[in-house]
């Protein structure tokens, strides 16, 4: 007892100077969540941001991507959001559904720094959920094609070809240039974004009737579906998930695996992952398309900033959001995190003009589509994994896989179905595919799974 | 005064904080949760409790017809039933080398068996995995020797399940082989001297005295190795994330991807509530099936669940 | 019992087979730190090093500088302080009623909590959580304490031992006119001593080691404790190999060394818990 009675008053003390361990110095304390990296990198800015707002104190709290949106549902659902969190754009429509986002249209209306008209448009309008904004884009992001440049030419190519036909040829002659272990390609079979990307640039618009129901054994993605899936059998790509191979830029650095779809993240993490002499080895190219003429779509990406509901400080995170949009900021967060700047004004800076690897991106960015905006999107997207996934690791076939993918859709979506019949959700059609297709700038679009 | 009559108002002071705990935060949730597993509430109806209907046995009937349920349901069965009887048969055979009378060093021995049953399941899943990698992992480089060529253990369905378990033999063997130690004491020195006597040799000896005298340990260490890996759940969590091709989904898992994922919380509940009758069923298999002549004995030892999630 | 003698070969033979146990059990954890000793990159090459050439801290750096893991080794410490004190208290109390005063219905209830044993704990999960968010203790330390507190297993293995408190000790200090309250604490609490530290180190090495709880009720990445934190520098990390087992380390040791330090009571609950009943 006597040994007992100090650890008890110790841990009382303990969890007393925690829970007192908040500020007392007067300032008030927002709370900004950020996902992986930008987590990292965000507070460089935000020292800034405090030395201009000296009666602001920011706390940035950093969620792996693997687990972001399962804690951002979490705390929504337990009350305990943030002030300010970074959302994937298409997450933007769940949490809107869910009750959770704080409508900005009056404070963007009244703002200096949060100029509307300078963001590019399509990535705006994913903010927009029944005529109310919800969210200031932060960043934008697509997915393209990271490649050895030496393997290419070694294989006679100077550059991507651009339709798939010609694609696959590249990979073919870069496949006899390698040992039967390697591959002139990765696509991680737990990641979504490959399958999905090839059914967007075939024109699919993955679900149908009002996004109540599965469109993946239709002829669009069926087609796309199965010119991924040859990518695996005909070994230009290994069947692994991303956690079986190890360090990938150690494998890209070795010739392991020699090209990956992915983010402009990554033109930082090669950057600073390769041995110097390396540097020069690697290069970035817009997708392929499906046929000649046809742009190979990417995805529409990107992270905006919220202000969620519950939020008591909604002047003072409003501020940071405010300062975290102005063009300086998005220039040196650029510098810092290498995410793509959701301003144009910024793009006319010579750093985007003058380096190629960029340049990509900026190309790509012309030619984007967004996925479904549902609650139910993130879910479809890991059912559209796994069905991939099943492809691929057993050669099941592509039919009937793809209908037993519709079926699962179809079940996941029966509350929605549902709800649209009794008129309790409001009919918002978007049919992106095909619009985006024939428009050139951004649309609404997501970075979620796989990163 | 109080010598034979009752102390209700001390007990009830006693007992309020525990039993207050027990109901309010363990009792009434597995209630509310049979509730939840009756309505179809979800995401919309997070944001709109309107949205949120009494289904009946609706969910049930959906959970039964669904692939992925009997997939989760197959996994986990074959963690349980050959994952709980190769840890138990391994603790077993740990524990009568241990309590060798040859054996030096036992206290030394003992802590080494038993410090993988300390460590932190998340951790040493990360290590584990890192260890299961077929290019750079030392399991694949030690089986080279033997002229085995690499297994891309967690990669490959066939052999994820297999390569769990074996992470959960290591990790939980040194747990029932200290129950198994403390049984084998138990049993009286006498019954050996007079087997022997009776020119049993030691294989007889261990039928004939070790495995009777063993049986209400068997029992228990049966019981709560089954129960505990009927909640497999943090090791596919970080290895796997449930694959490859759903060959670790676990209940649990699935449970919690519905649940805490996808925010499906009267389907979740559903599942909830039938992994708890598959847990009771099984128990009351088992249970039939270990009946001793002794029914009912309180075994002599006694030990939380070993795979030591919440005490 | 043990026979002293020369080491024979039949010895050295014997040892044999324990001794190679004891490599597969070690092995792991030997990795586990060679390979957070390790530069980056080390640990991914052919054939897979067990030590590093050269050994350096910079994982461990990486881990208090970038990834602020003091912070996550504070909050598993402060809760599990917590959860250890006010579970040894409160299964304390009720196992003593249990075992040693008089009520109606005292060993139905008993009974009918030991059953309750086989109920897994992840089946309320779910509910639970929902419950806490109408009392507002998601994401809270309160929260995360809360299924540590009482556990049946707590109040069976104290009743157990108390059973063996000589019953005239108790009356002889009733008589004295000693409170129930007094003689739980002045002369129970110090009787059943080891039991109540074999139930603070289960109460200890559970909630370090608990992953699945506090992953759902701490959404708050400051709060969480060392295990989640881990799974989630898995997540962003997967690549960095000798970090991860950097973190590994840091999580696995305090719980191995308080099971070193507390091992004979530890072990003596395992194997001794129900033998007094």
């Amino acid at each position: 007892m006597r040994r007992l009675v100090p650890g008890l008053t110790l841990s009382l003390a303990l969890a007393a100077t925690l829970l007192g361990c908040g500020n007392d110095d007067g300032r008030e304390t927002v709370t900004l969540w950020a996902m992986g990296h930008e987590g990292e990198v965000a507070r460089d800015v935000l020292v800034e941001f405090e030395a201009a707002h000296p009666d602001i104190r920011v706390v940035v709290q950093q969620v792996p991507w693997s687990a972001a949106h399962e804690k951002l549902v979490t705390s929504v659902v337990g009350r305990s959001t943030p002030d300010v969190s970074q959302l994937g754009n298409t997450w933007i429509a769940e949490f809107a559904a869910l009750g959770a986002l704080e409508p900005l249209d009056s404070r963007v209306e009244a703002s200096t720094a949060v100029e509307r008209t300078d963001f590019f448009p399509g990535i705006w309008d994913t903010n927009v959920v029944q005529g109310e904004t919800y969210g200031v884009p932060w960043y934008v992001d697509t997915r393209l094609l990271f490649y050895r440049t030496d393997l290419l030419e070694r294989a006679g190519y100077d550059s991507i070809p651009s339709t798939w036909a010609g694609w696959k040829a590249s990979l073919a002659a870069m496949k006899s240039k390698l040992g039967p272990d390697d591959y002139p390609l990765f696509f991680p079979v737990n990641e979504w974004p490959p399958p999905v990307i090839f059914g967007l640039q075939n024109g699919s618009t993955l679900l149908r009737e009002n996004d109540t129901r599965g469109a993946f054994a239709e002829r669009p993605f069926r087609d796309a579906f199965a010119f991924f899936v040859e990518l695996f059998e005909d070994g230009y790509t290994p069947g692994v998930a991303n956690n079986e191979i190890g360090n990938l830029y150690q494998e890209f650095s070795r010739g392991h695996v020699n090209g990956f779809i992915t983010g402009p993240w990554n033109l930082g993490e090669l950057r600073n992952r390769l041995p110097a002499e390396q540097a020069g080895v690697w290069s970035t190219s817009p997708l392929p398309g499906p046929e000649p003429g046809v742009p190979g779509v990417s995805l529409a990406g990107g992270s905006s900033l919220v202000l969620f509901r519950n939020s008591a400080r909604k002047d003072a995170a409003w501020k940071l959001i405010e300062y975290l949009s102005l063009p300086e900021t998005q220039a040196r967060f650029y510098d810092l995190s290498g995410d793509l700047p959701a301003r144009a004004s910024v793009w006319e800076s010579p750093t985007f003009q003058s380096d190629p690897r960029l340049a990509a991106f900026g190309d790509q960015l012309a030619h984007v589509v967004s996925t479904p905006k549902i609650p139910e999107w993130e879910q479809i997207a890991t059912v559209v994994q796994e069905h991939a996934e099943l492809a691929v690791r057993t050669g099941a076939d592509i039919d009937s896989t793809l209908s037993q993918l519709d079926r699962r859709v179809n079940r996941i979506l029966e509350k929605r179905r549902w709800l649209y019949e009794h008129g309790k959700l409001a009919s918002a059609s978007h049919d992106r595919a095909i619009e985006t297709l024939q428009s050139i700038g951004l649309r609404a679009g997501t970075a979620g799974g796989g990163r | 005064m109080s010598r034979l009559g009752y102390q209700n108002g001390s007990a009830a002071v006693f007992l309020a904080p525990a039993l207050g705990l027990l109901l309010l935060f363990f009792f009434l949730p597995v209630v509310i949760g049979v509730f939840l597993s009756l309505t179809d509430f979800d995401v919309y109806a997070i944001g709109n409790p309107g949205t949120a209907r009494m289904v009946g046995l609706a969910n049930y009937q959906y959970v039964l017809g669904d692939a992925t349920f009997w997939k989760a349901l197959r996994n986990t069965l074959y963690f349980v039933v050959v994952g709980g009887p190769l840890s138990v048969l391994t603790s077993l055979g740990v524990a009568l080398l241990l309590s060798h009378r040859a054996l030096r060093l036992q206290g030394i021995f003992r802590t080494i068996y038993f410090a993988p049953v300390v460590t932190t399941l998340v951790a040493v899943a990360i290590v584990w995995r890192y260890l299961y990698h077929p290019r750079y992992g030392l399991i694949d480089h030690v089986l080279s020797h033997f002229g085995i060529s690499p297994i891309d253990w967690l990669g490959d369905p066939n052999w994820a399940m297999p390569a769990i378990i074996l992470l959960a033999i290591w990790k939980n063997f040194g747990y029932n082989m200290l129950i198994f130690v403390a049984g084998l004491q138990s049993i009286p020195t006498e019954l050996y001297e007079a087997a022997s006597i009776d020119g049993a040799g030691a294989w007889r000896r261990f039928v004939h005295v070790t495995v009777p005298g063993l049986r209400p340990t068997f029992l228990f260490v049966g019981l709560t190795t089954m129960i505990g890996y009927f909640q497999l759940f943090a090791e596919p969590y970080v290895m796997t994330q449930g694959g490859p091709l759903g060959a670790t989904r676990s209940l649990v898992l699935h449970m919690y991807e519905q649940g805490f994922r996808w925010w499906r919380i009267g389907e979740a509940s559903t599942l909830a509530v039938l992994l708890l009758l598959i847990t009771l069923v099984a128990t009351l298999v088992q249970l039939g099936m270990q009946r001793t002549r002794k029914t009912n004995e309180i075994p002599r030892t006694a030990g939380p669940a070993p795979r030591g999630d919440a005490a | 019992m043990k026979r002293v003698g020369a080491l024979g070969v039949g010895t050295i033979v014997f040892h044999l087979l324990p001794l190679l146990g004891a490599i597969l059990t070690l092995v792991p954890l030997v990795w586990m730190v060679g390979a957070s000793l390790m530069a980056q990159g080390e640990a991914n090459t052919v054939p897979p090093p067990l030590w590093p050439d050269a050994p350096t801290f910079e994982n461990y750096r990486s881990l208090f500088s970038r990834l602020d893991m003091a912070r996550h080794f504070f909050n598993s410490v402060v809760v599990t302080v917590s959860a250890t004190v006010l579970s040894v208290l409160i299964n304390g109390m009720a196992g003593y009623a249990f075992g040693k005063l008089r009520f109606p219905g005292r060993d139905k209830i008993f009974g009918s909590l030991v059953a309750a044993l086989v109920v897994p704990a992840q089946i309320g999960m779910l509910p639970l959580f929902l419950l806490l968010r109408e009392l507002g203790l998601v994401n809270t330390y309160a929260g995360v304490l809360i299924p540590y507190l009482s556990s049946v297993f707590g109040i069976f293995l104290i009743r157990q031992y108390v059973l063996s408190v000589p019953d005239d000790l108790l009356d002889a200090a009733r008589i004295d006119g000693a409170s129930e309250f007094r003689i739980f604490w002045t002369l129970v609490f110090p009787l059943i001593r080891p039991i109540l530290v074999t139930l603070a180190t289960f109460t200890f090495l559970g909630a370090w080691n608990d992953f699945m709880w506090p992953l759902i009720i701490l959404t708050d990445t400051t709060k969480q404790t060392l295990p989640v934190a881990l799974a989630n520098l898995s997540g962003e990390h997967v690549q960095d190999t000798e970090l991860m087992m950097a973190g590994a380390v840091l999580t696995v040791l305090p719980a191995l060394i308080v099971f070193l330090f507390f091992q004979k009571t530890y072990v003596r609950g395992i194997t001794q818990g129900g033998v007094k009943g």
